[in-house]
């Protein structure tokens, strides 16, 4: 597993997945665009975007201690680590066995706790406000995310990503199963609160109040911006690839053949599109929720899964 | 279903000022500007004409210019109004919030010379008696498109003193 | 296996103990400190390598004396390897602890007895040591009591403040009233045998009893131990007596002795008693889920740092409750692999909530002792006056979270996955229980994740909110030593859980029937739970996180070419921030307040005084909001008033006459003689 080969394919997908973040966000931005009956940004504005914050100063706060400086590191880590272990092209990975999906939501979760401790660094009460509110939707997400894994467990019989994704491709009819399809919609609402898309948050907002993720990065300058900004696209890169390639994992590639990765490559990026259309469109169509409603929706996904799980049990 | 028919009726809305933008949005920030707008204490008729910037009509966003909440995250500052009393010490602080390198554009008449408010007793000076100005929009108000021509002239200069 | 005897060792230990409490006759406080520190540390690090050799397989410990106290039976200990597990509990928290307690207990030389604070930490740790120790019902009940009385002592220490006597009053009555079920169930356990009750023989006894008196010990069992667990609603005194003690006493009570209502609960229900019917399991899997979820509600909304801390211990023996409970049901359907791994995970998570738990309560000493202050809502700034106390805080409020890679991620994955096994059960109404407890499992470890960026953040970061927090002054090295070595053990123990693990379940192997480590799960660099159902490996997590931390950060400073500027924290160009514009702890917590409203029910109390004349002016708004647990004044209201009211009808007897006194001395004499003659 720690052979060169491994090492290479878990570098070369932590990198393709550095690379491919931006353009995802800004194909949901162009998307929006679109639908607003604008010309919109072009898909590459978020490359644009990284190129200049790198370039730019940084003002840092009087009060920031060495919280504020550790904190887009270990955001920005986790989130790569996390990236190492989502099947992207290749199923099983080499750190298969390294992290289960209990581990990349623990693994995320440290990002976000780090963030939210980035946020009330710095004594400004949006900075509290944001993190106070990141923390409150991330502990109710949590019941809902670990039952979707749960109903992922339940029918591949392990929590390791690679199980899960084999036991898909060895029953395709699983896929349409009542509990998969749940269990994905559960997965899909979770993925909006957790990388703070409408309806949870608006990631174009400018109003204060109605921040959450936004308003605990409202101090972070240059290229600490830059890090914290690029681990939220990779966020949301690795929950849209969990999406894809777990509950859809055909065009994975099982070796390294070059004609099998180009097809992994192809496929990925179809789902990828798809689900980047899917969020655009529910974009635009729904309006932020309340901060009190969201709880509502996460038991919306909290009770999916739980469904999700009884009818892997009614199955068997 | 009805919101999607509609957008599909309407369609592309956006003016085209695609030519002089293409050549001059390229220079110090490489296509990306985020732009952070400041109320001096104008009258608000220079901010409704802002906002029609971000319309489908004028969309900033292709040019790949785009508001921001925060001064820290911004590149540009777009300050309107004569700089009351109460505004001086502010904008001069959020001034000093934004991260080198940054521009300011000032638009409207109050911004360049005070407008209708020279010489009241609410009003401090001008925007460039507070902070350094790199462009100027004249206008009382100004039209959403030479705001726009203004931000990318602000833009499109060259190594000059815009600090 | 050799049959070495241990036993000098573990007279050193108790010999280091003794010189700890030696320090009663110390001539003066500061001996005093020091002697009961050294000794500490010596009989912990004996005990710990007792421990450890016990575990090992290297050896046992078997004592027996009949002579002391031969008309109850006489003593009698033996060391086994699931007592070692909880032995090496104690030594490992002990040495930092006590390190730590010489420090801390520098200011108290002047108002509190160094002498009987010394005697009464060495019997403390003795006693604790004895728990675990005793293979007899005397013995057992002897130490446990021992330790009940000297904890009492240890936690009204502070006897000037109300607090913490009102605290150790509460915490007396209920390890008492834990002892009378305790004294039952053993009752009804022993049941016609003779003698000191061994516990061999109260094992082999054990299988003739008929199933209504085996479900009437395990009963009174649960709550004798749970209420020094720490089980809903039997918890009532942890968030009174633990913040009163002294910080390193609330330590140890926090780590180490709640792990003792465990460890007996495991003694009797488990090795004693072998298992019983599904219920059993079943109704510790409840009462560990609505623990937990009490615990991380109430410690969510507290502003008081040491009752937060309270608060979150009873959450993790809820955790580890719940572990336990699937482990009792497992065992009762016939699953032993997979009972093994769910003790094995809420053994691991007894290891490692005491290496967290106790650099918590020590970082909060730290703080209590540097500000004078537990209230969060005064604290803040701390990070930049009191760097190693912040440092250790945060390691340990990170492990708490559960947050990789440290400890506390690799016992919450362990627990997570023994209930696998368990929701892909044939039984509906197990895979339903099973799966609801995966849920409070995963909403307990969101919450507790909330309630430590809201204590860690608000005490530590940003602007001092209090001019005692402005003026905080770092721990002397004692402190600082303990806190560290603490801190240290978090990662070292994510680091070293596979030999931890495997410790623990050469521990539980044998034990009512549970099956030996090697079939369990396969351990290398790599956590392996059994028949492959996950893998994890914390080791390499925490290699990678590191690797991609230090990578970015190289990466940055090659590619950013920008410089750094200091300025004001951006608040819309307004000039100066106080600490006002902070957040407090309670603006922290209140969305989710709001959110499990109908759980918390607070009182709200709204004041509005409108100007005389005018109803439509109005003049002060005043509102206050309080947060009592609402089901303790259910329980233990009514509980109380009878207590009262039968102790005041039998005050009546105490009338204050000689004559009535006389009168009753003389009745119970005719009594006794009467019943004398009788037999």
């Amino acid at each position: 597993m720690f052979d060169m080969a491994g090492i290479a394919v878990e570098i070369g997908q932590a990198l393709l997945s550095l690379a491919l973040a931006p353009a995802l966000v800004g194909l949901i931005r162009w998307l929006k665009a679109r639908m607003q009956n604008r010309r919109g940004a072009p898909i590459w504005q978020p490359y644009a975007e990284l190129r200049k914050l790198f370039r730019k100063d940084m003002v840092v706060s009087r009060q920031a201690s060495w919280i504020f400086h550790l904190a887009p590191f270990v955001i920005f880590g986790s989130t790569i680590v996390v990236s190492l272990l989502v099947p992207v092209l290749v199923t099983p990975l080499p750190f298969n066995a390294v992290a289960d999906l209990f581990a990349v939501v623990y693994l995320l979760l440290l990002g976000t706790a780090f963030l939210a401790l980035a946020g009330l660094d710095t004594g400004s009460a949006f900075g509290g406000m944001g993190s106070s509110r990141e923390m409150t939707i991330a502990a109710i997400s949590e019941p809902a995310i670990a039952l979707a894994i749960l109903s992922l467990a339940l029918a591949a019989g392990s929590t390791n990503l690679g199980e899960i994704a084999a036991r898909t491709i060895a029953r395709p009819s699983s896929a349409l199963s009542p509990g998969h399809v749940m269990a994905f919609v559960a997965l899909f609402i979770v993925m909006l609160a957790e990388t703070g898309r409408l309806p949870v948050d608006n990631p174009a907002t400018h109003l204060e109040l109605t921040m959450i993720h936004e308003a605990m990065i409202l101090e972070y300058s240059g290229p600490y911006l830059a890090l914290v900004e690029w681990a939220s696209w990779l966020k949301l890169f690795v929950f849209a690839t969990l999406a894809g390639n777990l509950f859809v994992p055909w065009g994975l590639a099982t070796s390294l053949a070059p004609a099998a990765l180009a097809i992994a490559f192809a496929s990925t990026l179809v789902k990828l599109v798809i689900i980047a259309a899917g969020v655009a469109v529910l974009e635009t169509r729904v309006a932020k929720l309340r901060l009190f409603r969201v709880p509502e929706l996460l038991a919306v996904s909290f009770v999916l899964g739980l469904l999700a799980v009884a009818s892997s049990f009614s199955v068997r | 279903m009805k919101l999607f028919t509609k957008i599909l009726q309407i369609g592309l809305a956006t003016e085209d000022l695609a030519g002089e933008v293409r050549r001059q949005a390229d220079r110090r920030f490489g296509r990306a500007v985020a732009i952070r707008q400041v109320d001096a204490g104008s009258c608000n008729g220079c901010e409704i004409e802002i906002s029609g910037l971000s319309s489908p009509v004028y969309d900033l966003e292709r040019f790949g210019l785009h508001f921001v909440a925060s001064p820290r995250h911004a590149d540009l500052l777009l300050v309107t109004g004569p700089v009351t009393l109460n505004m001086r010490t502010p904008l001069r602080r959020t001034w000093e919030a934004t991260p080198d390198p940054k521009l300011v554009v000032a638009i409207g008449d109050c911004a360049h010379d005070c407008g209708v408010f020279a010489g009241s007793y609410a009003v401090a000076g001008r925007v460039q008696d507070v902070i350094p100005v790199d462009a100027v929009v004249t206008g009382c108000p100004p039209a959403p498109a030479d705001i726009l021509r203004g931000i990318l002239a602000a833009l499109g200069r060259n190594g000059e003193s815009g600090r | 296996m050799s049959a070495t005897s241990l036993d000098p060792l573990f007279w050193a230990m108790c010999g280091g103990f003794a010189i700890a409490a030696s320090g009663a006759l110390a001539p003066a406080p500061r001996v005093a400190r020091a002697v009961t520190a050294i000794g500490s540390v010596a009989g912990a690090a004996a005990g710990l390598w007792l421990a450890c050799l016990v575990l090992a397989g290297a050896g046992t410990v078997s004592i027996v004396m009949p002579s002391v106290l031969a008309a109850a039976g006489g003593l009698s200990f033996h060391l086994d390897r699931l007592g070692a597990v909880f032995l090496a509990v104690i030594g490992g928290v002990t040495i930092p602890v006590a390190i730590y307690g010489f420090g801390y207990t520098g200011g108290y030389g002047s108002r509190y007895s160094m002498r009987w604070m010394s005697l009464q930490t060495g019997v403390f740790l003795l006693s604790m040591s004895l728990v675990v120790a005793a293979s007899n019902v005397l013995t057992f009940l002897l130490a446990w009591e021992l330790m009940a009385v000297t904890s009492w002592l240890l936690v009204i220490t502070e006897h000037d403040r109300p607090d913490a006597v009102r605290g150790g009053l509460w915490y007396l009555a209920m390890t008492h009233m834990g002892l009378l079920a305790l004294l039952a169930a053993f009752f009804l356990l022993g049941g016609d045998q003779t003698g000191a009750w061994p516990f061999e023989a109260l094992r082999d006894g054990a299988a003739n009893l008929p199933p209504g008196t085996r479900n009437a010990i395990f009963l009174l069992a649960l709550l004798g131990f749970g209420s020094k667990a720490g089980l809903v609603p039997v918890h009532v005194w942890l968030p009174r007596a633990h913040p009163a003690a002294p910080s390193h006493v609330s330590a140890l009570m926090s780590a180490v002795m709640v792990k003792l209502g465990i460890y007996g609960l495991l003694r009797v229900a488990l090795d004693l008693l072998g298992g019983g019917p599904a219920w059993w399991g079943v109704l510790l899997v409840a009462a560990g889920a609505v623990t937990a979820l009490t615990g991380v509600l109430y410690a969510l909304v507290d502003d008081d740092l040491k009752r937060l801390l309270a608060y979150s211990t009873v959450e993790n023996v809820g955790l580890i409750v719940l572990g336990t409970g699937a482990g009792f049901l497992f065992l009762s359907l016939a699953q032993p692999t997979a009972a093994a791994l769910a003790f094995a995970a809420a053994l691991l998570h007894v290891v490692n909530h005491a290496a967290f738990k106790g650099v918590l309560f020590l970082g909060a000493g730290a703080v209590l002792h540097a500000t004078g202050e537990r209230d969060i809502n005064r604290l803040g700034g701390l990070i930049k006056r009191t760097p190693w106390t912040a440092a250790a805080f945060l390691v340990g409020a990170l492990s708490i979270a559960a947050l990789p890679p440290f400890n506390g991620f690799v016992s919450e994955w362990l627990l997570f996955q023994s209930f696998l096994p368990g929701v892909a059960s044939s039984r509906a109404s197990v895979a339903v229980l099973l799966t609801l407890g995966v849920g409070a499992l995963a909403l307990t470890g969101g919450l507790a994740a909330a309630t430590f960026v809201k204590a860690f953040g608000i005490s530590f970061l940003a602007m001092p909110r209090s001019p005692e927090a402005a003026n905080a002054h770092e721990a002397g090295w004692a402190m600082r030593a303990g806190m560290v070595m603490l801190a240290l053990a978090c990662p070292a123990l994510a680091i070293l859980t596979v030999p931890v693990l495997s410790a623990i379940g050469g521990a539980l192997g044998g034990v009512g029937g549970l099956p030996a480590a090697s079939t369990t799960f396969r351990l290398g660099v790599i956590l392996e739970t059994p028949h492959a159902l996950a893998r994890m490996s914390p080791v390499i997590i925490m290699a990678v996180l590191a690797a991609a931390g230090i990578g970015v950060w190289m990466a940055m400073r090659l590619v950013s070419r920008g410089s750094r500027r200091i300025d004001d924290t951006w608040g819309c160009g307004r000039i100066g921030q106080t600490s006002r514009m902070e957040y407090t702890s309670t603006a922290f917590a209140e969305p989710l307040r709001r959110i499990f409203g109908e759980l918390y029910r607070p009182t709200d109390d709204l004041t509005v005084t409108e100007q005389p004349g005018s109803p439509y002016h109005i003049q002060a708004i005043s509102y206050r909001t309080q947060l009592h647990p609402w089901f303790e004044r259910g329980i233990y209201d009514p509980l109380v008033r009878a207590t009262q009211t039968a102790a005041s009808r039998v005050r009546a007897l105490q009338s204050g006459s000689i004559n009535a006194y006389l009168a009753y001395i003389v009745l119970v004499l005719v009594v006794l003689l009467g019943m004398v003659i009788g037999f």
